[in-house]
């Protein structure tokens, strides 16, 4: 074995296939994109090269501004909220139902499996105002309220979207949670008990330090899920009223696929990269000191 | 290879995986073909339609167990559908292929003329198909794509229709002037009869409010002026148009929840009573003879053309004329057969459409074909046009008719003023 893995050319032979499909495959498109910021023009026109000019429209263009604005603060909410439901129900399937709590969590995790789409239509009939109230209106209706046109306005969009995607991944982080909360050894919550922890004390003494790595993994996967988030608002809300719930993805494949502008659509494509690339590297960072403060 | 030292062997080795490797991929990646896989030299007969028309596939379908069975026996067709809003992207992306369908929808006269430069659209102009167009329709085709690019498949005016019984109940002239459409609009809201029916997903049949307004207050160049730099959406008699139709927004004529409502919702809406006025195409004429869709039955709708503006400089009688969805062909469909399905086509869909659908086409209708009350009130009103304009998006990019249709809600709901609805149609403009 020594004498083939000592031997560069094996080594070639056995890493060229997969090095090849994936460079093909992951990389030249990655190049590629890379490539199309310094030109305009599209697969129908041909195109012309245009230095940075398309770098520099990212500054100046306002619909980058709000989609830009609006992806942060989506990110935000829907990660903190991911999160911390996750956290929430993970706690209550270790410590409150404990080996009973097969047929929550499965039931908690069923949104994960059903398509992004299927769940977006359920959505947008719950939040119906016309041609006849949906479920939420009705029952607004029925306590005496009025009824809302919940995709009419930015901020009611908004929080249509903000429920939908809690509802659709809280089981995926309550899952992820929940095997990191029972790595914790039971020696140790036990000696806690015997200390006199209770309640939040342990929770945040004990549970919530031991916790941390994968606390911080789950961030990391929802933050960069949720800055790249495209399906669900297309499906939901597509982006409207107007461009109120507009993501840089959704701007960027509108650029690109519906205006024509693959130069343009591929410099948003490079900022999105940055800055999931920035906010991965930031909480990485500030894990490791978190770490070794403790 | 026996014979070899194996440093030689494992030097051959490596390009032999990188050939099989580069093979599997080749093999991975091949069998993709779709309805735009096989033009030109193809065995089918591909159409990409969309879903919000039925009409085309329909009598198309109709053609090719009939009039055109020997060019559907050589050629099969094939009709894909996809939804309109998807249409541009689609065709942009095949286009990028070089495999656009043989025939496709090509609702877009920009994205149009940009396939047609790169040489991706076949010219109709002195083909056998030309001869079966009608003079009107193919003014209206060269007006908007600058060249005969696409098959008249429908030849529309546009206008309002309302309940006639509705407006005789409440004792509704039909409006003459903008001022007698917000009167009579004031009155129907009062009755408690929703007055206006309108598709907000789509947008455009609220956008298509404002470029009416806007060419009966400053004449049938008022959109051209824009396009030629000489005024700008911006200015303050283009942000009225806006601000008019944001005023009926703003009274809740339009009904609630307008953002949500979708064409065939907005259609059913005027069809089953619940709206006494429907702004729309004469493309709309099939579903009014459907006695199943509509339950206000087809003598009970009338027709008005878009009302003037007091003062301005259009009048009523410029219509605004479309082909409405009409179909390119590709430049890679001349072989036999599909020249065959072509000019079976051109000759017998008039015919068609208007004895299937009630539909009226750009085609000459070739036979003597028996039509309702309304089809010919829209026949003489066409007959009789002797000016026609064009819709708010028609000139303008593909961004521009993001923008218009996606924000035509928002300002109809105020979430838009009608200033920055403008200013940002101008920003469209001023990108591109």
């Amino acid at each position: 074995m020594n004498d083939v893995l000592g031997d560069k050319k094996a080594i070639a032979v056995l890493i060229g296939p997969a090095l090849l499909i994936y460079s093909l495959v992951m990389l030249l498109p990655i190049v590629w994109s890379l490539g199309y910021t310094f030109f305009d023009g599209n697969a129908i026109s041909g195109f012309t090269f245009i230095g940075t000019d398309n770098l520099a429209r990212l500054f100046t263009d306002e619909n980058v501004r709000q989609a830009l604005g609006f992806t942060l603060k989506y990110a935000v909410v829907v990660t903190i909220g991911q999160v911390a439901l996750g956290y929430g129900l993970s706690l209550l399937y270790v410590f409150v139902l404990k080996n009973r709590s097969g047929l929550v969590r499965t039931l908690v995790f069923f949104p994960v499996v059903v398509p992004t789409v299927a769940v977006a239509l359920l959505f947008q009939k719950m939040f119906e105002i016309a041609p006849q109230n949906g479920l939420v209106n009705s029952l607004i209706e029925l306590t005496g309220g009025q009824a809302v046109d919940w995709f009419g306005g930015a901020n009611t969009s908004f929080l249509v979207l903000v429920l939908l995607d809690l509802w659709r991944s809280m089981g995926f982080y309550a899952v992820l949670l929940f095997t990191g909360l029972l790595d914790i050894p039971e020696e140790v919550l036990e000696a806690a008990r015997i200390d006199g922890a209770t309640g939040a004390t342990m929770v945040a003494r004990i549970v919530l330090p031991l916790s941390l790595p994968v606390l911080l993994s789950s961030l990391i996967f929802s933050i960069n899920g949720t800055l790249k988030v495209f399906d669900s608002i297309v499906a939901l809300t597509n982006g409207g009223p107007g461009d109120a719930t507009t993501p840089l993805t959704l701007y960027m494949y509108n650029t690109a696929f519906r205006f024509g502008d693959y130069g343009f659509g591929s410099a948003i494509a490079l900022l999105l990269t940055l800055i999931c690339l920035l906010v991965t590297v930031f909480i990485f960072r500030s894990t490791r000191r978190d770490l070794s403060e403790s | 290879m026996a014979g070899y030292p194996r440093s030689i062997r494992r030097a051959m080795s490596l390009p032999a995986v990188v050939g099989v490797t580069a093979l599997a991929l080749t093999a991975c990646s091949g069998g993709g073909d779709d309805a735009g896989g096989d033009s030109g030299g193809g065995s089918e007969f591909s159409v990409l339609s969309v879903n919000e028309n039925t009409t085309v596939s329909a009598v198309l379908e109709a053609l090719a167990a009939d009039q055109c069975a020997t060019q559907n026996e050589a050629m099969p067709l094939a009709v894909e559908n996809l939804p309109q809003a998807q249409l541009g992207q689609q065709l942009q992306l095949l286009a990028g292929q070089d495999a656009l369908p043989m025939m496709f929808g090509a609702d877009n006269p920009t994205l149009t003329k940009e396939l047609a430069e790169a040489g991706q659209v076949l010219d109709l102009e002195g083909t056998g198909a030309a001869d079966n167009f009608e003079p009107a329709a193919v003014a209206t085709i060269e007006n908007l794509y600058d060249g005969l690019w696409v098959l008249p498949t429908e030849f529309n005016i546009e206008g309002i229709w309302y309940n006639e019984q509705v407006f005789a109940d409440n004792g509704v002239e039909v409006p003459a002037t903008w001022d007698d459409l917000v009167a009579a609009a004031e009155t129907l809201s009062a009755a408690g009869v929703q007055p206006f029916s309108a598709s907000g997903e789509q947008g455009w049949p609220l956008t298509r409010l404002i470029s009416g307004y806007l060419y009966r207050d400053l004449g049938p160049e008022a959109l051209q002026a824009v396009v030629d730099g000489d005024a700008k959406l911006t200015d303050p008699e283009y942000v009225a148009g806006a601000q008019a139709v944001a005023d009926l927004g703003a009274e809740g004529w339009f009904g609630q929840g307008v953002g949500s409502i979708d064409y065939d919702t907005a259609l059913n809406t005027f069809l089953t009573g619940d709206a006494a006025m429907l702004y729309m195409g004469s493309w709309a004429l099939s579903n009014f003879a459907n006695p199943e869709q509509n339950q206000i039955g087809e003598d009970n709708i009338g027709f008005m053309p878009f009302p003037d503006v007091e003062g301005g400089s259009g009048s009523a009688d410029q219509y605004p004329a479309n082909v409405g969805l009409p179909f390119a062909v590709s430049a890679k469909a001349t072989s036999d057969d599909a020249q065959a399905w072509l000019d079976c086509i051109a000759e017998n869909y008039g015919t068609q459409a208007l004895t299937e659908a009630n539909q009226i086409t750009g085609f000459t209708v070739n036979e003597e074909v028996e039509v309702g009350e309304l089809t010919a009130t829209v026949q003489e009103a066409i007959a009789a046009t002797e000016q026609s304009v064009l819709w708010l998006e028609a000139p303008f990019s593909p961004q521009f008719q993001t923008v218009s249709t996606t924000n035509a809600a928002p300002l109809v709901t105020g979430g838009v003023t009608p200033e920055d609805f403008m200013s940002q149609l101008q920003a469209a403009i001023d990108a591109a």
